[in-house]
């Protein structure tokens, strides 16, 4: 066996995985995949799982399930496809599927042959019976690379990855040479997944040029964007490609040691790669002289504890290294001098997944896709008011209005488009007038926002823009590491600022104030958490400074958000005489019942929680919220005497 | 020797050393509060030291940077004086100045920066920020002044890298960050007959002296001098 190249060892090693898999999977045995990744297990997954085992075994059926991992349709879970050749139906893929409907469809479809198609999301694949999912908007839209195998395949199987052709890439890079890696992913123009777009090859010639007898090679998987979760999704759904990728950089550079560095605050993720990596170990696919190469590469997972700024990239070296997660001057860089003064790569997740099918399928392919100073495709996990959110992975250069209006559904509950924030939470919110914007690393930039590393969220008319920016402050402030002076110290006067204009008590030199104050956090900042912090602050002010307006001149918060700049109050000619849906709800005990028998809001004693406009029946609908807060107009209660006529 | 074009006038330094020491051996004075010249990487977190230095777009610390034969740089440009005063206005709206109390005895970093600058020891149009500090702590046998520290490490880096100990460090994190120490709570430790972080600390918040009358150290009391 020794006399093998890499590549024919590797075909070795698939071989023995599909008999596996063959043996494993009988035709007459129905098979159900049930996405068990974070996003499914929170809407419920696990349980769903367990119910249709006990229905399984009650019904004494046989069916193999197959914990997947995410198949990007976040909104429609807990998702399961069922495969179920006798019926005669090709891989159907059900949506919102709780433990009551798992019991359902063991019984109807498993055991009658109906399959309930009102469950159906659609048909995985192509056929005459029914809509496939692969025909919808979402899924023809979008350009799978790194997600691909996402959700069709067992993220704790290396058989299933080795199947699919899986460490074919790093086999090809072993019988050739470094410099072909190296010169394949500068050719592909791949830039760098994280935020900053940097060239990836170029990177990784700088490491590889670096003068040192060792090396180290760090995936970022800190991912401390509220809101964002690609990065934890590919970990756990396909996480022998992203060690492929790894030990493809490591081979390209010299590196014999990896880190994987996972928030703590990602324990599935932890745990499948580790599995992963044990896996790989012993298959020879890590580990000493790799397929029978000359090539050791040894990966190891670091838990951070999930500080937002251990992301970039020295303080994440800083973190590994034990001491205080602060970000450090650069240069010197990472590539240069970085975990123990040794030269270290530092790439995201997604960069680094996205190489074993550059190796596969040539730059040339790579390059085909996207755009031409941002080839490939660009991960967002989509939130916010959107119909359907979840992770997408679209070529670059798709608009933004292609991403929210016709991959992800558009506005729910009919209302309008108001903001879209792109980058995580220093990011820029964009107006209406950018949704033709360009989805790639520069058009982004030149907007005011930014690629950053894929959280997008989208904000329909109901939000306050300068709460919106309030509320990104108040996370960033929160996370600066409290190094340097002005993302310590500043940030913290953007937000009081901020604070005091959501509530009324804004001033008019208050906007020149945060415009110069947020130009001089953002160039003079040590590390890029200060230096983007600002963003949401200049783009919501360049972008809505009528808002900024209404707050500060007419107390007025156009959104109709900000709490002490509104009121409720009952419209008497909409509220029903006698009823009374709205007085229980009140947690204050402020409605009262007028000398008319209607209804009425005593405004000293109101929290403006709005739990009324709930109560008011739809018929009805009058409760009615305004601003500024003094046009709301007050109805005095009766006295006792008179209160019960 | 090489030399170097700081404000149109030639200066002659060795090679190997930053702009910044540059500029201060040659009587040209940067504000700076970090700067350590022990440090193998620059700590760059006071952000005053800034300077325009021909080639490079926008303002640049001049601790970071190592001086190059025919360097062009510039102290005084508007760019550059504008980030030096937000900085300033930021550090002074969480710092409390009590003139009269404070052992640097008028060799205060903050206020001959203020006279560089040529602003007053107010924060405005900032407004003060309270910290949830308390006005005096102890650090072991040290005193510690939290309203005047400015957070500049150059006592946690002596204390660990030039005396050994490693005793000071920065805990909590954000707005909150304090200098802390690992010397339990009346115990001496080696830090009376070291003192080493008392000599480096630039603005007197650092000291072994009995503590200061409390009133003189609550916050609002500050005395806006020299503006
Ligand atoms: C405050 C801050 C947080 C960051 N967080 C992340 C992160 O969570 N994941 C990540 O890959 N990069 C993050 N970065 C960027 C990294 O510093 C670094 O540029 C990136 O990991 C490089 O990988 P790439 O070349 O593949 O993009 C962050 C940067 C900053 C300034
Ligand atoms: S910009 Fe903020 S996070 Fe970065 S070093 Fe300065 S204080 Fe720390
Ligand atoms: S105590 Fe003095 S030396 Fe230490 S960080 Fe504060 S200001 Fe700097
Ligand atoms: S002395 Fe250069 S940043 Fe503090």
């Amino acid at each position: 066996m020794h006399k093998l190249d890499p590549e024919k060892r590797l075909a070795l090693l698939a071989e023995e995985a599909r008999k596996r898999q063959a043996q494993a999977s009988r035709e007459d045995v129905p098979t159900l995949r049930i996405v068990m990744s974070t996003c499914g297990l929170a809407a419920g997954a696990a349980e769903t799982r367990a119910a249709f085992e006990e229905a399984l075994e009650r019904r004494g059926l046989e069916a193999r399930i197959v914990a997947v991992g995410c198949l990007g349709h976040c909104y429609a879970e807990p998702l399961v496809v069922i495969h179920h050749p006798a019926s005669g139906f090709p891989p159907l893929c059900y949506y919102n599927i709780d433990p009551g409907k798992a019991r359902m469809l063991v019984d109807s479809f498993l055991l009658d042959g109906d399959p309930a198609l009102e469950y159906v999301l659609g048909a995985m694949v192509p056929n005459d019976l029914l809509p496939a999912v692969t025909d919808f908007p979402r899924f023809s839209m979008e350009q799978r690379v790194v997600m691909e195998h996402c959700g069709a395949i067992d993220p704790h199987s290396l058989d299933d990855y080795l199947a699919l052709g899986g460490y074919g890439a790093l086999a090809t890079a072993l019988g050739r040479s470094p410099g072909w890696v190296l010169d394949e992913v500068a050719r592909s123009g791949l830039r760098g997944r994280g935020g900053a777009g940097f060239p990836t090859g170029r990177k990784w010639r700088l490491a590889a040029e670096a003068p040192a007898d060792s090396k180290v090679v760090i995936c970022n998987a800190d991912e401390g964007d509220p809101g964002a979760y690609m990065d934890r999704t590919i970990m756990e759904s396909n996480p022998h490609q992203l060690l492929e990728g790894m030990a493809l950089c490591a081979y390209a550079v010299g590196a014999e040691e990896a880190i994987v560095y996972v928030r703590a605050e990602y324990p599935l993720a932890v745990r499948t790669i580790q599995r992963a990596i044990d896996d790989a170990r012993k298959a020879g696919l890590l580990g000493e002289r790799i397929l029978g190469s000359d090539f050791s590469l040894h990966i190891r997972v670091f838990q951070g504890s999930g500080a937002f700024v251990c992301g970039e990239e020295t303080a994440l070296i800083q973190s590994i290294e034990g001491r205080r997660g602060m970000p450090q001057h650069r240069p010197p860089y990472p590539v240069e001098a970085g975990l123990w003064g040794r030269p270290t790569v530092v790439n995201n997740v997604k960069t680094l997944s996205t190489v074993p099918a550059i190796l596969t399928r040539g730059a040339h392919w790579f390059r085909s896709i996207g755009t031409e100073k941002s080839p490939g495709t660009a991960i967002f996990s989509v939130v916010g008011n959107v119909t359907h959110a979840g992770l997408v992975e679209i070529p670059m250069g798709t608009t933004l209005r292609t991403l929210i209006f016709d991959v992800c559904g558009g506005i729910p509950k009919k209302k309008a488009f108001k903001a879209v924030q792109i980058g995580g939470p220093s990011g820029g919110c964009l107006s209406g007038d950018f949704l033709d914007t360009s989805i790639d690393f520069d058009s982004l930039t030149e907007a005011g926002a930014m690629m950053g590393s894929g959280g997008m969220v989208v904000m329909d008319e109901d939000s306050c823009m300068v709460d919106v920016a309030r509320y990104f402050l108040d996370f960033t402030q929160n996370e600066s590491c409290g190094k340097c002076t002005f993302c310590r110290i500043g940030t913290r006067h953007l937000l009081l600022i901020l604070d005091r204009i959501t509530k009324g008590e804004g001033r008019e030199e208050d906007l020149e104030l945060l415009d110069t104050l947020s130009r001089d956090i953002r160039d003079g900042s040590l590390c890029g958490l200060g230096k983007t912090a600002p963003n949401p602050v200049l783009t919501s002010l360049r972008y809505f400074r009528d808002e900024y307006e209404a707050h500060v001149r007419e107390k007025r918060c156009p959104a109709l958000k900000c709490r002490a700049l509104t009121a409720f109050y009952i419209d008497l000619d909409k509220c029903a005489r006698g009823c009374d849906a709205c007085v229980g709800c009140c947690p204050v005990e402020a409605i009262f019942t007028t000398r008319g028998r209607k209804k009425a809001i005593d405004q000293e004693l109101c929290v403006k929680c709005g739990e009324c406009v709930t109560a008011c029946p739809p018929e009805y609908d009058a409760v009615v919220r305004v601003s500024p807060a003094h046009l709301a107009p007050i109805i005095e209660r009766p006295q006792p005497s008179e209160g019960r006529g | 020797m090489i030399a170097l074009d700081v404000d149109g006038r030639t200066i002659q330094v060795e090679a190997g050393i930053t702009v910044l020491e540059a500029c201060l051996q040659n009587g040209i004075f940067i504000p700076n509060l970090c700067f350590v010249k022990t440090r193998k990487r620059p700590h760059a977190s006071c952000r005053l030291c800034f300077v325009e230095i021909d080639g490079l777009d926008r303002p640049v610390p001049s601790c970071t940077q190592r001086v190059r034969d025919g360097m062009k740089v510039r102290t005084d440009t508007e760019p550059v004086r504008r980030l030096q005063r937000s900085a300033f206005k930021l550090l002074m709206s969480t710092h409390i100045c009590t003139p009269r109390e404070c052992p640097t005895q008028g060799r205060c970093q903050l206020i001959r920066t203020a006279k560089l600058l040529k602003v007053s020891l107010k924060p405005s149009p900032l407004e003060r920020l309270e910290r949830d500090v308390d006005p005096v702590v102890r650090l072991g046998p040290l005193v510690h002044y939290p309203y005047r520290c400015v957070l500049c490490g150059r006592c946690v880096h002596v204390c660990g890298e030039e005396s050994g100990h490693g005793l000071l460090t920065f805990a909590k994190r954000g707005f909150n960050t304090v200098v802390a120490t690992f010397v339990s709570e009346g115990e001496e430790g080696p830090c009376a007959e070291c003192s080493a972080c008392v000599g480096v600390c630039p603005t007197g918040a650092l000291t072994l002296e009995a503590p200061e009358t409390a009133e003189s150290e609550e916050p609002g009391r500050a005395a806006d001098s020299g503006g």
